[in-house]
């Protein structure tokens, strides 16, 4: 395990440290002049250079870029161009409103893709299955922000059971907050589950097939029996590694919903930073995303290891 | 670990291959939807009901009637026009960001399968690093660089495509190089380049045009996304997501604005995916099967 654990960690690491070149590269060594970006184009140069030194944007790039690194390893983000406050804080802000939205979206998927998934693979060729599949089809289909937009119509405008956007903060209670944030969780849930099922379906029906579970069934077991303590195990192998790219789009899809639903999470926090042309904001949301997407991709890998000891093995 | 052979191996062209695809329900209305899609954008260029550009503020927001099939919008623009116009900038975005995924993409997955080694090991280590920016993250990277704008749109869905084809590209190229075909092919002296050119690439394509017919329609979905978010296609050109945007703001005086775009995009995006499973079980019947 510990050198499946330290292949994986190297690789980990070194995917942040190039994403965060990366990051630096397009957001603050491409646009030129940071300063000049903010002031916008009419400034004069002389602002725009008591401005690039007040920002410490005079100072050569690779001294940045490690001031930013180890910035962010001891939480000092730096100061927000346009607001004037620590981007730490900001971001901290926002970050209890985008994780538990993405959280809440990732737990509806899976409820409804597994058991919609498990439900489509026990009944094969059925009825059931073939509704499963198409509905999955129409949800891959549908772009969640108009989803969202399709939600708000009805539940806001028509039945006027959830408010159409906006978050009353979580001082104001917890259920207040989850009320606030089920329609745009549904709404990024909705096309994942449709992609999850289909993985699903398809994993169990695989195991359906092996060898062990005929065994298991000639021994007398039922076929539900069977599914719950034999199949699932071993079909959830390719359903978490695709779970984990999930969260992924989840959280790359709250930019989206955020903005449907006039949440201030990270997303709109980013969309919000590209109008004030706060590049310093952007940079380090992005950097945050991309390591968030890292990370889960990481613990999916160690799950997935855990799962199917083989995959240790093939490794070392 | 060598397949097993298939005693007649299906069609993959001809007149055979067509009348099997069909009888195939998800190719024949996957192609019907996907022709629609294109023929709404080909006829936008000779016809449409109305301008989709004039504006017109005593006729904004008319209902459906037959005179304006889907009604009009805030500015008095016929909505029917606009979303025919509107399928343009889908095709265009889906089609140029598939290209740039699939050659590049393709080029490095070739290159890493015959290859091998570190070159292979660097390529596929650097597609992975790809997937840390999801399309919308690197839209909005390059958007806060250059602004919006449907090229810096296209160029953020196409980059995002790249390690996708890459994977692909490598892992059924190095099921084609471990082939006796290709064994025969080396001890006749050919090099690697006219190996990959002559033997692996026509084997590879069935599975990277079902991957680009997928790929398409994600492309659909994430320039709607961006165009809805103000980073994609620019006013006055007409699209499919800024008409969601706009409707929003309108959805307790006409409800409707917010529904017909959406439908347009469900459907194309519908459309690419049947076509895409429809084609991938007409190309390897064992795997439809199976499913």
């Amino acid at each position: 395990m510990s050198i499946f654990l330290f292949k994986r960690l190297i690789t980990l690491v070194a995917t942040l440290i190039g994403a965060s070149a990366v990051v630096f590269l397009v957001l603050e060594i491409l646009p030129g002049n940071a300063a000049q970006i903010l002031m916008g184009p009419d400034a004069s140069p002389d602002a725009v250079q008591a401005l690039a030194a007040k920002l410490g944007l005079d100072r050569p790039p690779l001294e940045r870029y490690w001031d930013w690194v180890s910035g962010m390893l001891t939480g000092n983000l730096g100061l927000s161009y346009a607001y004037s406050t620590p981007v730490a804080e900001l971001v901290a802000e926002r970050l209890w409103l985008t994780v538990p939205l993405a959280l809440m979206a990732m737990t509806i998927t899976s409820v409804i893709a597994l058991a919609a998934g498990i439900y489509a693979a026990a009944r094969h060729n059925k009825l059931g299955d073939v509704g499963v599949m198409g509905l999955s089809q129409i949800g891959i289909a549908i772009p969640n922000f108009w989803f969202a937009i399709l939600l708000i119509l009805l539940f806001s405008v028509h039945l006027k059971w959830f408010s159409a956007g906006g978050f009353p903060g979580w001082e104001e209670g917890i259920l207040e907050g989850i009320k606030a944030l089920l329609l745009p969780a549904v709404s990024l849930a909705v096309v994942q589950s449709a992609i999850l099922a289909r993985i699903t379906r398809s994993a169990v029906l695989e195991v359906l097939r092996e060898d062990f579970v005929r065994t298991a069934r000639a021994k007398g077991v039922s076929r539900t029996g069977t599914l719950w303590g034999h199949v699932l195990r071993n079909a959830m192998i390719p359903v978490i590694t695709i779970m984990g790219l999930q969260f992924a789009e989840l959280l790359a899809g709250t930019i989206v919903v955020e903005s449907v639903f006039y949440l201030p999470g990270l997303g709109r926090l980013i969309f919000q930073s590209i109008s004030n042309r706060d590049l310093i904001v952007v940079r380090n949301c992005v950097m945050l995303l991309a390591a968030m997407v890292v990370i889960v991709n990481f613990v999916v890998d160690l799950l997935y290891a855990s799962i199917d000891p083989r995959v240790k093995a093939s490794d070392i | 670990m060598s397949a097993v052979p298939v005693a007649t191996p299906p069609p993959t062209h001809g007149p055979a291959f067509w009348r099997r695809a069909l009888g195939h329900r998800s190719f024949a209305i996957g192609a019907v939807l996907s022709l629609l899609l294109v023929l709404a954008a080909l006829l936008s260029y000779a016809w449409t009901p109305h301008s989709p550009y004039e504006i017109d503020m005593e006729l904004k927001l008319l209902p459906p009637s037959g005179t304006y099939w889907f009604g009009t919008d805030a500015y008095g623009r016929d909505v029917a026009s606009l979303l025919l116009v509107g399928a343009r900038s889908s095709i265009v975005v889906g089609v140029v960001a598939v290209s740039i995924g699939l050659i590049a993409g393709t080029a490095f997955g070739l290159l890493a399968s015959a290859r091998r080694g570190w070159v292979e090991e660097t390529i596929m280590r650097l597609a992975d690093f790809g997937f840390a920016f999801p399309a919308i993250l690197s839209a909005i990277m390059l958007t806060a660089v250059f602004g919006p704008g449907m090229v810096n749109a296209i160029i953020a869905i196409g980059i995002y495509n790249i390690p996708t084809f890459a994977r692909i590209t490598r892992a059924s190229a190095n099921a084609v190089w471990s082939r006796e075909f290709v064994l025969a092919a080396r001890a006749c002296g050919k090099n690697a380049f006219s190996i990959t050119m002559e033997h692996v690439l026509p084997n590879i394509l069935s599975v990277l045009i079902v991957q680009a017919t997928i790929r398409f329609a994600i492309a659909i979905l994430a320039e709607a996304a961006l165009s809805y978010l103000g980073l994609g296609t620019q006013p006055p050109q007409p699209s499919w997501g800024r008409m969601l945007s706009e409707a929003q703001t309108l959805m307790f005086q006409a409800p409707l604005l917010a529904v017909f775009p959406g439908i347009a995009i469900a459907l194309a995006v519908l459309g690419l995916n049947l076509l895409g499973d429809g084609l991938r079980d007409l190309f390897d019947p064992r795997l439809a099967r199976k499913r």
